[in-house]
């Protein structure tokens, strides 16, 4: 039988804020443990949460650029259950009325574009971390992180394949980093994942029973958690068992998700609102104001790199995958102007991000310039260098030794465009090959590569490569 | 929305109203409160008078009255996003059962 998959997304980002969402205590990773959790985060009797507006904002902010309605009055609720990492016995988070509802993400899969349904997003803290390591036989909690705010999307069960998936939860890593709500940085749990995934026969309309994987904390695990998951699944319904709603964790290390919560232990959250918060209501104003200072999203930024810059799609993708690279792409095309956009895309997406991804850096802080970088795309448009030469130049732009121009110069790197130089050389060769240039006129057309590899040799390879062609193939021809 | 009373209804997960023994264990287990067998019965009678209130309450005609999430009828304030809090870990753990190296130690919990 054939099976579809279905996958729904649960992430969590982290907000940018700089104070908890319930108090004043700061929210900076790597902190040693306890020394940002105040009396507020870690419950001592008598405290009250008191909304972070920044929070709040930013919940807004996605709101908006997803094209969801924003709830004028939303309401937070106290989610109960036991942990040691969860001080107060509850969460405070949003259950009935979210800030956040509707709206929805375009994404691209291949060439295929396909818009995934936004069911909400609401506010919520972040519990403590529980570290297992031996503490004589004890567990160990942290709780630093402990009402950090977190804004938990969800999305409608609208993806078909772990590709899919992938391609929702980078588009969504992009857009908030867009927006400047959350850092996105996935290896200190700024952006994390939940999937919700069935599989039902191809052609049917009702959902089969959802398996929740959590802890997926990186694009890669999550298609291989989805994969595994899936084959899991199937393998289950063939050999004529029936899937139980559960949640499982993927394991890396092992490549496969595993039961994490028995059945039998069925969660009841007993949601209720919480006393301690009233109802959060938002203001036209507030929300006018926001809007203002809700930057070009990707997508339309993709839309006008096509339209301005000519550029293909795949390329347009690629550059405004990041807020920087399109920003530092930018920065290079105002220098170049718009006829250069596809040779300053070329540079910016093969030889800049290769060696920035070569030396582990971000291109926020690239040792090339735009202006440097523009400065070398200016001299292959015009002809004072080739394109082959032009890798060396980046090289040397790289290493920090000057500007394009002052490293041709200093390294005479100029490319010869002289007919008459380029004729001389070529006239040595031939004299200097009589065999070559025999065999070549009775037919050996491969030769001609040995002639302009020597010509280039000779040249350091400085000469103009078309002219070189044209004029060797005249010369050759007799 | 469903009115603030309406939600002690769905903590106790009961339609009819009525409970049973075995609802209060049940929730007693929910809430880690640990309650003896001899307290069972006096805390079902405790808990089906506030049911009762809760279902003379719900005989009261409120068509056309928004539902309130809150007592009051005010909104939520919010505070400007700033740090105003200093590390005060050593004195919270002063009264700490057990630290060490900075964290809180508790029995071991494993997922």
């Amino acid at each position: 039988m054939e099976w579809e998959v279905v996958i729904g997304l649960e992430v969590h980002a982290q907000l940018s804020t700089q104070s908890k969402i319930f108090s004043g205590a700061p929210t900076a990773y790597g902190a040693a443990p306890n020394t940002q959790a105040c009396a507020v985060d870690i419950a001592l009797p008598g405290v009250l949460p008191v909304m972070n507006k920044g929070a709040t904002e930013r919940a807004i902010k996605f709101g908006l650029a997803v094209g969801a309605k924003i709830n004028r009055t939303s309401v937070f609720a106290r989610k109960n259950y036991f942990y040691p990492d969860l001080p107060k016995g509850y969460q405070i988070s949003q259950y009935e009325l979210p800030i956040v509802e509707g709206g929805t993400l375009t994404i691209q899969v291949g060439d295929q574009e396909k818009t995934i349904r936004i069911t909400r997003a609401h506010l919520e803290e972040d519990a403590g971390k529980s570290l297992h390591e031996d503490f004589h036989g004890m567990t160990g909690i942290d709780l630093n992180r402990a009402s950090t705010p977190l804004l938990e999307i969800v999305s409608e069960p609208d993806m078909r394949g772990s590709a899919e998936a992938v391609a929702y939860a980078k588009t969504l890593h992009s857009l908030v980093q867009y927006l400047e709500i959350c850092d996105g940085n996935m290896q200190e749990g700024s952006f994390r994942c939940d999937a919700n995934v069935s599989v039902r026969p191809m052609g049917t309309d009702k959902l089969g029973t959802r398996c929740e994987i959590k802890n997926l904390n990186s694009f890669r695990f999550l298609e291989r958690a989805v994969e595994y998951e899936v084959a899991r699944q199937i393998e289950i319904i063939e050999a004529g068992g029936k899937i139980a709603q559960e949640t499982r964790l993927y394991d890396s290390d092992k490549d496969e998700t595993r039961s994490m919560r028995s059945k039998e232990e069925a969660f009841d959250y007993r949601y209720f609102p919480d006393p301690d918060l009233l109802p959060m209501k938002i203001s036209e104003a507030m929300i006018e104001e926001i809007q203002r200072t809700l930057p070009e999203l990707p997508q339309a930024k993709h839309a006008r790199f096509m339209r301005e810059f000519g550029l293909s799609s795949y390329d347009a993708s690629v550059l405004t995958a990041s807020r920087d690279m399109a920003a530092y792409f930018e920065l290079v095309v105002s220098q170049t102007g718009a006829a250069q956009a596809k040779a300053a895309a070329n540079w910016v997406m093969g030889d800049l991000a290769g060696a920035l991804k070569r030396d582990g850096l971000e291109i926020t802080h690239s040792p090339v310039s735009p202006g440097q970088l523009a400065g070398l795309v200016r001299r292959i448009a015009d002809n004072t260098i080739s394109g082959k030469i032009a890798k060396e130049v980046f090289e040397a732009l790289w290493a920090g030794e000057g500007d394009a121009d002052a490293i041709i110069e200093a390294k005479g790197l100029k490319q010869i465009t002289d007919t008459g130089a380029i004729e001389k050389i070529i006239d040595g060769i031939i004299a200097a090959n009589p065999d070559q240039l025999a065999q070549y006129r009775s037919g050996k057309d491969k030769l001609f590569s040995f002639f302009i590899g020597q010509a280039m040799k000779a040249t350091q390879g400085k000469a103009n490569p078309q002219q070189l062609n044209d004029l060797l193939k005249k010369k050759l021809a007799g | 929305m469903i009115p603030y009373w309406a939600y002690l209804v769905n903590v106790i997960q009961v339609k009819s109203m009525s409970l049973t023994e075995a609802d209060v264990k049940r929730i007693a287990h929910l809430a880690r409160i640990e309650i003896e067998d001899k307290e069972v019965a006096p805390v079902l009678g405790q808990l089906s008078n506030i049911l009762g209130l809760v279902e003379q309450m719900q005989a009261i005609n409120t068509d056309g009255i928004a539902p309130m999430a809150h007592a009051q009828d005010v909104s939520l304030r919010l505070r400007e996003d700033r740090v105003t809090e200093s590390d005060q870990h050593e004195l919270f753990q002063s009264v700490a059962p057990q630290v060490e190296a900075g964290l809180y130690l508790v029995p071991k919990v494993m997922e």
